[in-house]
C-alpha cells in the first residue's frame, strides 16, 4: 500500500498571510530581526491566531513548540512551527513575553493538542505557565526542583564557565577530576523552604491527582479504580521510563507516561558547547540512528552558514541516513516482538541484519553507533576502499532476501495478528492532532514524510514511495516498518548507484566554524518521525540556543489516548509498536 | 477471528527450523574452520554468513577497522638515540575542541625567558569522562593525538591518564592505522620541504 512518488510541494503563498495580517492588523506582524523569519503575534491573539492558520489556511500539524530566553533583553519567547500534512514548507510563529520570575502565555493544547507534552517541558525548563493547559505539571525535573534550568540565569551545581572550552583545560591546566568538584550531597539544590524530613510532602500526588481527573465522570456501578505504575525499572519499556495507568479492572482509563530519569539537560550542554561539540552529542540523542540526528543537526547550521556540502558528501549523507533507517527499523521491529512475548528470536534475528550495518558504520565513521560522522558541509571522511563494495553486497544481496525471510517468520503469525489487529488503534485524525510523526503518522493513514513533503538534501532525486496504511493499529505499525526498510533499500541502491567522485567538504575543516546570526529550523525524516534542530546563533562560537525536536518524546502525546479503552496487557505491545528510545525522549 | 488456522506461526516455525539447519550445513562446508579462525570470523561478519552468527568473544575477536576510534593518544617519534619526541605542541586546539573538555594540557615555560615553548610539560585525558568522539584527533594540526584501537580497558580504578600513559611511537600508529599514516606522512613531508626552502 504505498502512495504515488510525487506529492507536490506548495510553498506558503502569500495571500494566505495577506489574510491573517488584515485581521490580527496590530497584533500580527512579521518578525523582522536579522536572519530571523515568521511572525510575531501578540499573546492575547495567539489562540484565535492559532486556530485561525488550523481551520483556514490547513497548518494542521504542530510539529514544534519551544521557548528561548532572551537575558540581555528581558524577554521570554515561545516558538511555534507548524506545518501542512498535505506538504510544503511551514511557518513559525511566536509569542514575545517580558521575561520575569511569572509568565504566562495561553496554552494551544486545544487547538493542537500536540502541544501537551511539549508545553509541560518548556514550563519545566523555562518557568513559562501555559494559561488553559490541562495537566501543567513539571515533566522531566521532579516536583521539588529548585528553579527551571534552561533560563539563562540558571547555574547547575557545579559551574565552572557559561561556555566551553574551558580555560582551565587550556591555557591553565589545572587538572582535577569531576568529582572532586561536584561532591555528591553538596550539589543539591532545595526550593526555599522545602524540607526534604517533611513526611508530608509526596511527590507522586500532582501525577496521581491528574491520573484521577478522568474518574469524576464516573457512572453505574462505583467499582473501585486502581493505580497501577508499570517501570521506572520494567523490561518493556525500552529503558527507564514509567507508565502510570489507572484501570478499572484490566481497561485502562487513563494512562500518563513518566519521564525524565535519563535527564541530562542536553540542550543546556548544548549551548554550553561549540557548534562543532555539539554533533558527538547529538548521536546520544537516539543512540540508535545517530546518522539521522546527526543529520539533522548539520542540515540546521548549515542553513544558518549558507553552505551546501557537496555532492559526493550528499550521496554519502542519504546512504547512511537510509542505511540507520534499516537498522532502526529491525531494531523497532524486534523489541516489538520481545515485548508481545516472542521471547528474543525474532529480535536476534533482526540484529543480526542491524549488526552487518553497524559494521559499515564502523568501518565508515569508526564507531557502532556513536557515529560522529557529519560535519558542517560535508562529512567526516570519505568510504574507505572496499566499503562501498559491502553496501553493495548488502543491499542487493542479503538485505532483500533477509528482510522477506523476517517478514515471512511474522507477518501472518496469528499471535502477532491477534495482539496486533485492531489494537492500540490512533485515528488519522488524532494521529494529527497530537503531531505523531514518521511510522507512527503513516501507519494512520497520513501519507506524511518529511522525504517527500519538503524534500531536504538529495531525496527529491530518489525514486520511492512514502508508505502508508490505514487501520493505525500496532499491526499496521509493524508493516509500515517492514515496507519501510524495503524503501531505504531502494534509496540506497540508487544511491550507490549514482554517487559520483569528488570532494566530500566543501570548506578546510575548522574546529571552531562562524555561524552568522539568526534562526533555524532544521528537520529530517528520522526512523522515529521528525528530527528538528532549532537553532538561534547571535554570532558567537556557542549556539544561544539549541533545541532538539525529538520524535520519540512527542509520539509519546498520543500514547494516552492510543492506550485509553483497551487492555492494561496491551500497554507493552502499544508502547512497543510507538518505538521510543529514552535517550531522545528525557535528553 | 478468521483465518487462524495456526498456518503463520507453522511458517515461522519453519524459519527457524531452516536457520538451526543451516548452522551445521555450514559446519559441515566450513569443516571445523567455522570457528577461531580469521577466515571463518570474516565468514561469520559477511554477506555469506548463514545460521549462527555469534562470536565466541574473548576466545574469537572481530578484527576493527581502520578507521575504528577509541580513547585517544600521543603520537611520538623517535630519536635517532631512542629519545621521545612529542609532536604535540601544546596549541590547545584538541583541548578546545574536545567536547566533554576532558584533555588537560599543562603548557611548559622556557626557564630564561618565561616563555611558553611547543611542548608539553603534562598531558592529561580523563579516559572515564571521554566520548570517543574523535575530534582531537580530526582537528589536530600536527597528526599528534590520535585514536587508539585498544578497547579492552575495563578496570577498577579511575582512569587518568598523564602523558607517559598516553604517548605511543609513531611506529605502533603506523601498525594500526596503514592508510591514514601513509597519506599523513607524504602531507607531513610536503609540508615540511616547503617550510625548509622558505627558510633557505
Amino acid at each position: 500500500m504505498a502512495m504515488p512518488s510525487q506529492i507536490p510541494v506548495a510553498p506558503p503563498s502569500s495571500d494566505e498571510i495577506a489574510i491573517l495580517r488584515s485581521r490580527f492588523a496590530d497584533t500580527l506582524k512579521p518578525d523582522t530581526r536579522a536572519g530571523y523569519s515568521g511572525w510575531i503575534i501578540d499573546k492575547i491573539q495567539l489562540q484565535a491566531f492559532a486556530t485561525a492558520l488550523r481551520n483556514e489556511l490547513g497548518y494542521d500539524y504542530l510539529s514544534s513548540v519551544t521557548a528561548v530566553d532572551y537575558l540581555p533583553q528581558g524577554q521570554f519567547e515561545v516558538v511555534y512551527q507548524v506545518y501542512k500534512t498535505t506538504g510544503g514548507r511551514g511557518i513559525n510563529f511566536k509569542v514575545q513575553v517580558t521575561r520575569t520570575d511569572d509568565v504566562e502565555v495561553p496554552s494551544l493544547v486545544f487547538t493542537y493538542p500536540g502541544a501537551e507534552l511539549q508545553e509541560r517541558e518548556v514550563w519545566d525548563l523555562f518557568g513559562i505557565k501555559f494559561s488553559g493547559h490541562p495537566d501543567l505539571r513539571r515533566i522531566f525535573m521532579w516536583e521539588g526542583f529548585a528553579g527551571h534550568p534552561m533560563r539563562k540565569d540558571w547555574h547547575e551545581p557545579y559551574y565552572e564557565e557559561e561556555v566551553k572550552p574551558l580555560k582551565s583545560r587550556w591555557p591553565d591546566g589545572q587538572i582535577y577530576s569531576a568529582e572532586s568538584k561536584n561532591i555528591h550531597g553538596d550539589n543539591i539544590t532545595l526550593p526555599e523552604g522545602f524540607n526534604s524530613k517533611d513526611q508530608t510532602f509526596d511527590p507522586e500526588k500532582a501525577l496521581y491527582d491528574a491520573l484521577r481527573q478522568s474518574s469524576k465522570d464516573d457512572v453505574g456501578l462505583g467499582t473501585d479504580r486502581i493505580i497501577v505504575n508499570l517501570g521506572p525499572q520494567h523490561p518493556s519499556t525500552h529503558g527507564v521510563f514509567r507508565i502510570a495507568v489507572l484501570l478499572d479492572g484490566e481497561k485502562i482509563i487513563n494512562l500518563k507516561p513518566v519521564m525524565g530519569y535519563l535527564h541530562r539537560n542536553h540542550e543546556k550542554i548544548g549551548e554550553r558547547n561549540t557548534y562543532i561539540m555539539n554533533i558527538p552529542y547529538t548521536d546520544r540523542l537516539d543512540y540508535l540512528s545517530s546518522m539521522s540526528n546527526n543529520f539533522g543537526y548539520a542540515l540546521a547550521v548549515e542553513k544558518l552558514m549558507n553552505i551546501k556540502p557537496p555532492e559526493r558528501a550528499e550521496y554519502l549523507r542519504v546512504m547512511m541516513a537510509e542505511l540507520t533507517r534499516i537498522s532502526n527499523h529491525l531494531m523497532a521491529i524486534g523489541a516489538l516482538l520481545n515485548d508481545l512475548g516472542a521471547y528474543f528470536t525474532p529480535m536476534l534475528y533482526s540484529l543480526e541484519e542491524r549488526e552487518l550495518i553497524l559494521d559499515i558504520f564502523e568501518a565508515v565513521a569508526g564507531s557502532r553507533m556513536m557515529c560522529n560522522y557529519f560535519r558542517f558541509g560535508g562529512v567526516a571522511r570519505d568510504l574507505p576502499d572496499g566499503v562501498l563494495q559491502k553496501i553493495k553486497d548488502l543491499i542487493f544481496e542479503r538485505l532483500p532476501r533477509k528482510i522477506d525471510e523476517i517478514e515471512r517468520f511474522l507477518g501472518e503469525n496469528e499471535i502477532i495478528r491477534a495482539r496486533g489487529v485492531g489494537q492500540g488503534v490512533l485515528t488519522t485524525e488524532n494521529a494529527i492532532r497530537y503531531s505523531a510523526a514518521g511510522p507512527l503518522l503513516r501507519a494512520s493513514g497520513v501519507p506524511y514524510d518529511i522525504r517527500r513533503a519538503e524534500p531536504y538534501s538529495i531525496y527529491d532525486r530518489f525514486d520511492f514511495d512514502v508508505v502508508v496504511r490505514q487501520n493505525g493499529d500496532i499491526y499496521d505499525r509493524l508493516m509500515v516498518r517492514f515496507e519501510e526498510i524495503r524503501q531505504s533499500i531502494r534509496i540506497v541502491q540508487q544511491t550507490v548507484k549514482q554517487i559520483p567522485e569528488g570532494p566530500v567538504t566543501t570548506t578546510k575543516p575548522v574546529y571552531q566554524v562562524r555561524v552568522p546570526a539568526g534562526e533555524s529550523y532544521g528537520r529530517v525524516e528520522g526512523p522515529k518521525g521528525e528530527v528538528g534542530f532549532y537553532i538561534i546563533s547571535n554570532g558567537k562560537p556557542n549556539p544561544w540556543r539549541y533545541h532538539v525536536r525529538a520524535p520519540s518524546f512527542i509520539n509519546l502525546t498520543a500514547f494516552g489516548p492510543m492506550c485509553i479503552g483497551y487492555k492494561v496487557a496491551d500497554v507493552v505491545a502499544v508502547l512497543g509498536s510507538i518505538d521510543i528510545v529514552l535517550g531522545e525522549v528525557d535528553r | 477471528m478468521n483465518g487462524m488456522f495456526g498456518k503463520g506461526i507453522l511458517k515461522g516455525l519453519g524459519v527457524s527450523l531452516k536457520r538451526f539447519v543451516e548452522t551445521y550445513l555450514d559446519d559441515l562446508t566450513w569443516l571445523g574452520k567455522r570457528y577461531g579462525t580469521t577466515e571463518g570470523i570474516a565468514h561469520r561478519a559477511s554477506k555469506d554468513a548463514r545460521g549462527i552468527f555469534t562470536v565466541q568473544y574473548p576466545e574469537e575477536k572481530i578484527p576493527v577497522p581502520e578507521e575504528f576510534r577509541f580513547i585517544p593518544f600521543l603520537v611520538y617519534d623517535e630519536g635517532l638515540n631512542g629519545e621521545i619526541n612529542l609532536r604535540c605542541t601544546s596549541c590547545g586546539i584538541c583541548a578546545k575542541v574536545c567536547p566533554p573538555q576532558c584533555i588537560w594540557i599543562v603548557r611548559s615555560t622556557d626557564p630564561i625567558t618565561g616563555r611558553p615553548i611547543p611542548d608539553p610539560a603534562d598531558f592529561y585525558i580523563d579516559a572515564d569522562i571521554c566520548m570517543n568522539c574523535g575530534l582531537c584527533a580530526e582537528y589536530c594540526p600536527f597528526d599528534a593525538i590520535k585514536m587508539d584501537h585498544e578497547y579492552e580497558l575495563a578496570s577498577g580504578a579511575r582512569n587518568l591518564y598523564n602523558k607517559k600513559r598516553l604517548s605511543k611511537s609513531a611506529s605502533y600508529y603506523e601498525t594500526i592505522r596503514p592508510i591514514n599514516s601513509s597519506r599523513e606522512n607524504v602531507l607531513r613531508a610536503a609540508k615540511f620541504s616547503a617550510r625548509t626552502r622558505v627558510s633557505e
